[in-house]
């Protein structure tokens, strides 16, 4: 059994780690930046190690200063979270050659799925389906219309290292291209330190679902069901969903099949999630990337399995079995996930500041895992996200009303939020029908001027 | 003549265009970066930039004045 467990990670995900590390009895050791001293997770660990000063990059991404702080706190284990080091395969390695237990899968896992043209091309080879694109980075934007030409209009310019949306354009002809080739591939080198681009033909009217899996110490790999993740701005997650409204049980299946061929490719271990474009008008589906990492919106899954993901990741990072059976795994309710964000809820432009009032709701089938408290500040060197909302109830219409209530009742006071736009998504009838898209948002908000990423 | 103002808290990432120089309406003046996002700060207008009052790495409130147009 673990002694210990440092949570390389800040703000909800750090709280949540945490929550689960002290419930199995093991001692929970936080790290936080000079701006993150007074939020709840620093104060709900059994010990907590300063990293450094604000700006990521000398604290929650300076790798030495987080091995530093498990040297000095005694840690015999790290969880990463999702974001920072999460999905970057030398800290993995660094943290396995310091002789700790890494909860995450192997770094060679994470490499090959961490460069979405190997990834791509990885996933094709081992029968899992991918949209027609290129197999090898394009490195120039006439290289890129001679490709699209092939592939067919129109087509999605995307960072082979990218995540979070950052350097994605959809193209309909090539003058888009051309002008999305080169935003593309500024962006990657600026975010990503790579500039490899890809191309892939873009679906129309898709829907983003993905499917969460664990790769188990007997080298088998389980399948838990989808999440439905299509409510996106700026091709980032608001709202998610499980059971999806738009599959059926026969796409399930073998989008869980694909899945799980996925995370056998790479010799998964631990969780991770396969990302997929479901086109609604052919019911089919293409793989879109895999994240090793545990995903923001698990709790979604959480409510309806009853499977703790944070527990099973310890779990199996420690050699040990899952605490429940892979073969009966059983599915209840509908549950629902909101991200509450620091942003206004007209252009859902950032708006850091500090917090004066924060009430969470609270009842049956309420779960809100939430980074900050009254009097945190929100600080601009981070992401928006101030809190999920979940909820949990027998069908989808309940959980789409229980949501509503919540909503409704979540106090934040200082920084503006987007609590206004989720009671307005929940409203709208496109959502509550179910039969929506990733361009959602899009026409619930007809894009402003100055909002182009 | 017309003030362009920092709709958020926010960090100067890149000034764009410069003092005296002839813009139009749409073009980017600077980029903000804030919450891991870059926000463009676009022209209003056509014109003349006759002030642009932010450097690169500086921290902007909300409602701070950025460039006038004239």
């Amino acid at each position: 059994m673990l002694e210990s467990v440092l949570v390389a990670n800040r703000g909800e995900i750090a709280r949540r780690v945490i929550r689960t590390v002290r419930a199995m009895g093991i001692r929970a050791i936080a790290v936080y930046s000079d701006a993150d001293a007074g939020l709840p997770f620093v104060r709900e660990a059994d010990e907590a190690v300063l990293l450094g000063p604000a700006p990521p990059a000398r604290s929650y991404l300076d790798i030495d200063a987080v091995i530093g702080a498990a040297r000095q706190a005694g840690a015999s284990a790290i969880h990463p979270g999702y974001g920072f080091l999460a999905e970057n395969p030398a800290f993995a390695a660094r943290v396995l050659a310091e002789g700790l237990t890494w909860i995450g899968p192997p770094p060679s896992a994470i490499e090959q799925m961490g460069d979405k043209i190997s990834a791509r091309n990885l996933m094709e080879r081992a029968g899992v389906p991918v949209a027609a694109g290129t197999r090898e980075p394009v490195t120039d934007a006439a290289a890129a219309v001679a490709e699209a030409g092939r592939i067919g209009y129109p087509v999605m310019v995307k960072a082979a290292a990218g995540g979070g949306g950052i350097g994605m354009a959809a193209a309909a002809n090539p003058a888009e291209l051309r002008a999305g080739f080169e935003t593309a591939r500024s962006r990657a080198e600026r975010f990503f330190g790579n500039p490899a681009i890809l191309l892939e033909r873009y679906i129309e009217h898709a829907r983003h679902v993905e499917i969460q899996i664990l790769g188990l110490n007997d080298g088998s790999v389980i399948a838990l069901g989808e999440r439905d993740c299509s409510v996106q701005r700026r091709h980032q997650k608001v709202a998610e969903e499980t059971p999806s409204p738009g599959i059926t049980p026969e796409l399930r299946d073998r989008m869980q099949a694909a899945a799980i061929r996925a995370g056998q490719a790479v010799g998964y271990r631990g969780a991770g999630t396969v990302e997929c474009l479901v086109d609604t008008a052919a019911h089919d589906f293409v793989f879109l990337e895999m994240n090793t990492r545990l995903q923001v919106e698990h709790p979604v899954t959480e409510l309806v399995t009853g499977i703790d993901l944070v527990e099973q990741q310890i779990l199996i990072a420690d050699g040990r079995p899952v605490s429940f059976d892979p073969l009966a795994i059983t599915f209840g309710g509908h549950a629902l996930e909101l991200r509450v964000y620091a942003e206004d809820p007209r252009r859902f432009l950032p708006s850091p500041g500090m917090i004066t009032d924060w009430a969470e709701p609270a009842g049956p089938g309420i779960r809100v895992d939430a980074g900050y408290a009254a009097g945190n500040e929100v600080t601009t060197f981070y992401d928006p996200l101030l809190a999920k909302l979940c909820v949990h109830r027998a069908s989808r219409a309940e959980a789409l009303g229980l949501a509503a209530e919540a909503v409704s009742a979540f106090v934040i006071t200082g920084p503006k939020t987007n609590l206004p736009f989720l009671a307005e998504l929940l409203a709208s009838g496109e959502f509550a029908s179910g039969d929506y898209d990733t361009s959602l948002i899009a026409r619930l908000r007809p894009t402003p001027g100055a909002q182009r990423q | 003549m017309a003030e362009i103002r920092a709709e958020m808290v926010a960090n100067v990432w890149k000034v764009v265009a410069a003092e005296g120089q002839q813009v139009h309406d749409g073009d980017t003046l600077v980029i903000l970066e804030s919450m891991k996002m870059e926000i463009p700060v676009l022209a209003e207008s056509d014109g003349t930039l006759t002030k642009l009052a932010v450097a690169e790495g500086d921290v902007i409130q909300e409602g701070d004045l950025i460039a006038i147009i004239g």
